[in-house]
């Protein structure tokens, strides 16, 4: 059976969720492979084994404090040693860049933000999106070269398979071309505990709403577990980092649910949350379009509301 | 400073958009169209890079003769001069293809010392356009700037990610995608709107490019869309009126669908 080369997404070895869920998927596809680039390998590699991988690339290179460059030239490198069948990575920012890059390389066709990855039966790929702000579901194949597809967090239920996770080095040296962008600093930002926005499975978003303050919102997601989020009139009015904008050009998230709060549901928030398995909002117009997209609206003010929601769920859960 | 900024005409996000039936591509003709919103920052940040120094900055974009309002638009907005590649093969290009035609382009106008777009177009928001062009120039690639200093033979960009706020630096050439943090994209003038209509726009053929016909368009796509459908509406919910209960309300539903 063909390699199906997965790109590691890590954090000096910590896997993030959307690495086992690319196992996952790429179990559907053929024989999955890890591919891992950077520090961390010796805890990385029980959870590769863990969740199926046969074989684990290990690129020995330190890439910190560089861009993409390296890691497209380091997957490229793997994909003419391996041969295979599609190759995949996580849809965020980064992953997405490397792609564009792979795939010009290997002369691949790419598919990006893919909600869903099967065999098409005949040795390719099915792929299924969401486009034009939720509005339609998309089918897809790659036609050229070995698949490229850059796949959306929470896409696949992460299924526990023991795999060999056979060691192969690869060496690897970056071009000149990989090392003219630097990350000259970085300022890490505040942890707040919360999970991750994109990964979640709850999200609890504010907008106008809040007037600015976003405190019952945060308390609300909290007594659930959720991440929060904000509409682009609360980033744009400075309310909440622009890192939690939730819509067309911030996050697209899709959560099994998603409560917005003071948010009217216009077409550039709608794009970033459509496809959240339940919706659920509480705004003070009941004229508010977010209203048709919901399973259970409150109409009433969210600093009434959300307080006494988050009593109960804390009571329901004592 | 010379600058070319990649601009895309895209159906408007507000309108209904939707897909032609006959070969599954998007619909650019029957749907009222406008420069990218993400594009005007991309126009905008290019505008103020060329007014604190020296040199022009050129719009090129690719697409049906409708097109040509993208351009009209950034002209009217303070560029000075546009590209337009225009031709009937092209139609159905993906995002290989069209980063193929853009590098050509480029090639054609002269790698200027910076390239400008927006973080994605609104209609495809695949985001992947500018790092391809970028690999195809041999370009170090800037993306998602919310920040933008240019100095002699570099550029710094700040880019908000989520775990940190990074600064990051590029030897020029580079390109560079910008975010709707940037700047606030000007409205053009009445004199703008005027000069404007001065403004020289070239358009070129695939064979003012080099690229044949079967290198590009539908049939050359590296990828295919095989079906497109509607997600249906989604079924009316259940709206409660708060009247001091709605909040117990909210976290009943919560619990009956298992989430508490």
């Amino acid at each position: 059976m063909a390699e199906v080369l997965v790109l590691v997404d890590h954090v000096d070895g910590a896997l993030r969720k959307t690495t086992t869920e690319l196992l996952t998927i790429a179990r559907r596809l053929g024989e999955p492979s890890a591919v891992f680039i950077g520090s961390g390998f010796d805890a990385a590699k029980e959870g590769l084994a863990a969740y199926g991988a046969e074989k684990v690339y290990r690129i020995d290179a330190d890439l910190s404090g560089f861009l993409v460059v390296p890691q497209a030239e380091a997957l490229a490198a793997v994909a003419a040693q391996a041969s295979p069948a599609a190759v995949l990575v996580a849809s965020s920012p980064e992953g997405k860049e490397i792609a564009a890059r792979l795939a010009v390389k290997l002369g691949s066709g790419l598919i990006t933000d893919a909600v869903d990855v099967q065999s098409d039966g005949a040795g390719g790929v099915s792929t299924t999106q969401t486009v034009f702000a939720g509005s339609y579901t998309v089918k897809a194949t790659v036609t050229k070269g070995t698949p490229v597809i850059a796949v959306k967090p929470n896409s696949a239920a992460p299924e526990a398979v023991a795999g060999a996770a056979a060691e192969v080095t690869v060496p690897f040296e970056p071009s000149a071309l990989a090392q003219s962008a630097k990350i000259v600093s970085a300022k890490p930002k505040e942890k707040t505990g919360r999970p991750e926005l994109t990964e979640a499975a709850i999200v609890v978003s504010g907008g106008r709403g809040t007037g600015g303050d976003f405190s019952k919102v945060e308390a609300f997601a909290d007594s659930l577990g959720a991440a929060v989020g904000a509409s682009r009139a609360a980033v744009d009015a400075g309310w909440y980092p622009h890192s939690h904008q939730v819509g067309q050009t911030g996050k697209q998230v899709s959560p099994q649910l998603y409560v917005a709060c003071g948010i009217s549901g216009a077409i550039q928030h709608r794009a970033g949350m459509q496809t959240s398995k339940t919706i659920v909002a509480v705004n003070k117009d009941e004229e508010a379009p977010i209203f048709e997209l919901v399973d259970f609206g409150v109409v009433g003010d969210l600093f009434a509301v959300l307080p006494q929601a988050t009593d109960a769920v804390a009571a329901a859960k004592a | 400073m010379n600058i070319v900024v990649c601009v895309k005409y895209v159906p408007d996000a507000q309108a209904e958009r939707t897909f032609n039936a006959s070969d599954s591509t998007t619909d650019r003709v029957n749907v009222d169209g406008l420069l990218s919103e993400l594009d005007e920052y991309a126009v905008e940040e290019a505008l103020k890079i060329v007014e604190a120094g020296e040199g022009e900055v050129t719009v090129l974009t690719i697409g049906p003769d409708e097109a040509s309002d993208a351009i009209k638009k950034a002209l009217q907005m303070g560029a000075d001069k546009g590209v337009h590649v225009i031709d009937d093969a092209i139609h159905g290009s993906d995002a290989l293809a069209t980063s193929l035609l853009l590098a050509k382009a480029i090639e054609k106008i002269g790698v200027p010392d910076l390239i400008v777009t927006g973080m994605s177009s609104t209609d495809g928001i695949m985001g992947v356009v500018p790092t391809m062009l970028a690999e195809r120039l041999g370009l170090p690639a800037v993306t998602f700037a919310s920040e933008l200093t240019v100095g002699s033979g570099t550029v710094s960009a700040r880019r908000d990610g989520d775990v940190a706020s990074q600064t990051i630096e590029a030897a020029l050439p580079a390109l560079v995608s910008v975010t709707d943090q940037i700047n606030e994209p000007r409205y053009p003038s009445f004199k703008g709107i005027m000069a404007a209509k001065k403004k020289a726009v070239e358009t070129w053929t695939l064979a003012d490019l080099g690229v044949s016909a079967d290198e590009v368009g539908l049939d050359a796509a590296w990828t295919k869309v095989t079906s497109f459908e509607a997600r249906p509406p989604r079924a009316k919910g259940t709206i409660v009126k708060d009247e001091g209960d709605g909040g117990a309300k909210l976290a009943g539903f919560l619990a009956e669908r298992k989430f508490i």
